[in-house]
């Protein structure tokens, strides 16, 4: 495999892991717009563990996507008391006030960054992201996630027939939390090298655009929507440096035909009947 | 035998507004009750106080001799009241399967039941169950149908489907015939008794007198948030503050 396409494979696992983690929080109807906070949380973590405790990074990335979900459970608790747009603010608030704080830790290199000992593969990474979409594909088939969607489409019901809605969006914005701190720690490992500026607000962003372009009906949408805004650039290569013109022309145009995302359970449903009928 | 719903003293004001002033009345097991009174009356605001969608001011509520007053408004159900609303509630981007499912949640909630990939097993017995309770009520051929796409009657009638698989045995029922024709009407009744039937207590908001006429043993009359009149419907319409409040405006009622 050429150093291109390896190097375009990584950054699309990288892609498809961060948009699972806005992914389960927006099944219950709850935006995290702070997301990179939580990969930065995840990404020091696990390189901290590697370079100064010497463990082995199987170990490391897992153990910073705990501490990461176990942040977003405890900021979790006040932070989706709010709703709608102010939940939004105060996700977006806190993923820079993480980013910050980083950028201020010298313990972990500050604003130099850190460079970081232990090295992931890019097989390490593929398998990585494999891993996070097959236990996406299996939650989607639980009641959890079918209480997700249930919560989302109307609270006031979901709580009479017993659902636990703040439970509900609280522990999926906390796995989402954890997904983020894997993606983190796996991305630390993988580029030997963390530097708070790269947690930004723009990755945040784009990690929801990738969710919200391919759809938050279906478990498929984050990963279809993930693959679209990494390959297609690539593919618009050719065309220089129109290629972000023709790119947002692209997103604007499919955002108009599909609101709902690329993705959408009636577009399954079709199949399924095409495929009943043939 | 407790009843299936005791109210007693029950206060509820918005905005300095009484919606509901001192009201007591009781729902037997087996009883099946109408709460009738022109618009404004107070119907829906019990309905959310039981279901505690609203909190009460003061008073007390029971379910199948459960003090439910100050109860979260999610573990209601576990005393086995279910409520219907006048728009129904059932989630429109899921299928009547999946609705379903989620009526069933109040017994399947532990965290083994909830990570439990059901939906890789196509004969997993929640869906059994469903499915089942969906072919008793003769709404089988609807399964797999996203909601949104349904008939308004159909509708009405899942979303008693959901309320039963969810353990009700005390079903709130907010206008349930308000804009059905007839032959859905005569559906619904059919769905309505067999449920009776199978002891569950009804308590219908209703404004169709034919409709309460037909299934309803009792009558509880509001007016402004207060009690005016109780018993069977043939004798509280004879009452003359009925009359005047509500049915003597519409002799054809």
């Amino acid at each position: 495999m050429s150093g291109y396409l390896t190097g375009v494979l990584v950054v699309l696992a990288f892609n498809v892991i961060a948009a699972y983690a806005v992914y389960l929080p927006l099944a219950a109807g709850q935006l995290n717009l702070g997301i990179a906070g939580f990969m930065a949380i995840g990404a020091y973590a696990s390189a901290f563990l590697t370079n100064e405790y010497m463990w082995p990074m199987w170990a490391a990335i897992p153990l910073g996507a705990a501490l990461a979900g176990l942040v977003g459970l405890l900021i979790g608790v006040p932070v989706l008391r709010t709703h709608g747009i102010y939940l939004a603010m105060a996700t977006f608030a806190l993923g820079q006030v993480i980013s910050a704080i980083f950028l201020n830790l010298e313990v972990v290199g500050g604003a130099a960054g850190y460079p970081v000992t232990d090295y992931a593969g890019p097989y390490v990474v593929y398998a990585a992201a494999a891993g996070v979409v097959v236990l996406m594909l299996l939650v989607s088939r639980t009641r959890f996630a079918l209480c997700l969607t249930a919560v989302k489409s109307d609270a006031t019901v979901a709580d009479l027939l017993g659902v636990s809605v703040r439970g509900m969006k609280v522990a999926a914005f906390a796995l989402g939390a954890a997904v983020a701190g894997f993606g983190g720690g796996l991305y630390a490992h993988h580029y030997s090298f963390v530097e708070a500026q790269h947690f930004n607000v723009l990755l945040s962003v784009f990690t929801v655009l990738y969710v919200l372009f391919g759809g938050t009906q279906t478990v498929w949408g984050p990963l279809v929507g993930a693959a679209f805004f990494t390959l297609v650039p690539e593919l618009l290569r050719a065309s220089d440096q129109w290629r972000y013109a023709l790119f947002a022309v692209f997103i604007i145009l499919f955002m108009a035909v599909r609101p709902q995302g690329l993705v959408t359970s009636s577009l399954f449903r079709l199949f399924r009947r095409k495929a009943e009928a043939a | 035998m407790s009843a299936a719903l005791a109210i007693s003293g029950l206060s509820k004001s918005f905005a300095g507004v009484r919606a509901i002033r001192d009201l007591s009345f009781t729902v037997p097991k087996g009883v099946t009750t109408a709460l009738i009174g022109p618009n404004g009356a107070g119907k829906t605001t019990v309905f959310n106080l039981v279901s505690g969608v609203y909190g009460v001011d003061a008073g007390r509520i029971e379910v199948n001799g459960q003090d439910v007053t100050h109860m979260p408004s999610r573990k209601r159900i576990s005393t086995g009241v279910a409520r219907s609303f006048q728009n129904i509630r059932l989630m429109p981007h899921l299928s009547v399967l999946e609705n379903l499912l989620v009526g069933q949640h109040v017994r399947a909630s532990s965290l083994g039941a909830l990570l439990t990939p059901y939906r890789l097993f196509p004969n997993h017995r929640w869906k059994r169950e469903a499915r089942a309770a969906l072919e008793e009520s003769g709404l089988g051929r609807w399964a797999d149908e996203m909601v949104s796409a349904l008939p308004y009657g159909v509708r009405k009638r899942i979303d008693l489907v959901r309320a039963t698989l969810a353990g009700a045995s005390l079903l709130m029922l907010d206008e349930p015939a308000a804009g059905l024709n007839p032959s859905e009407t005569n559906a619904l009744r059919d769905h309505l008794k067999a449920l009776m039937a199978k002891g569950v207590t009804l308590l219908v908001v209703e404004h169709d007198m034919h409709f309460v006429d037909s299934i309803c043993e009792n009558v509880v009359v509001l007016n402004f948030g207060e009690k005016i009149a109780e018993g069977p419907l043939s004798r509280v319409r004879q009452e003359k503050l009925v009359r005047e409040a509500y049915i003597g405006t519409d002799e054809e009622a």
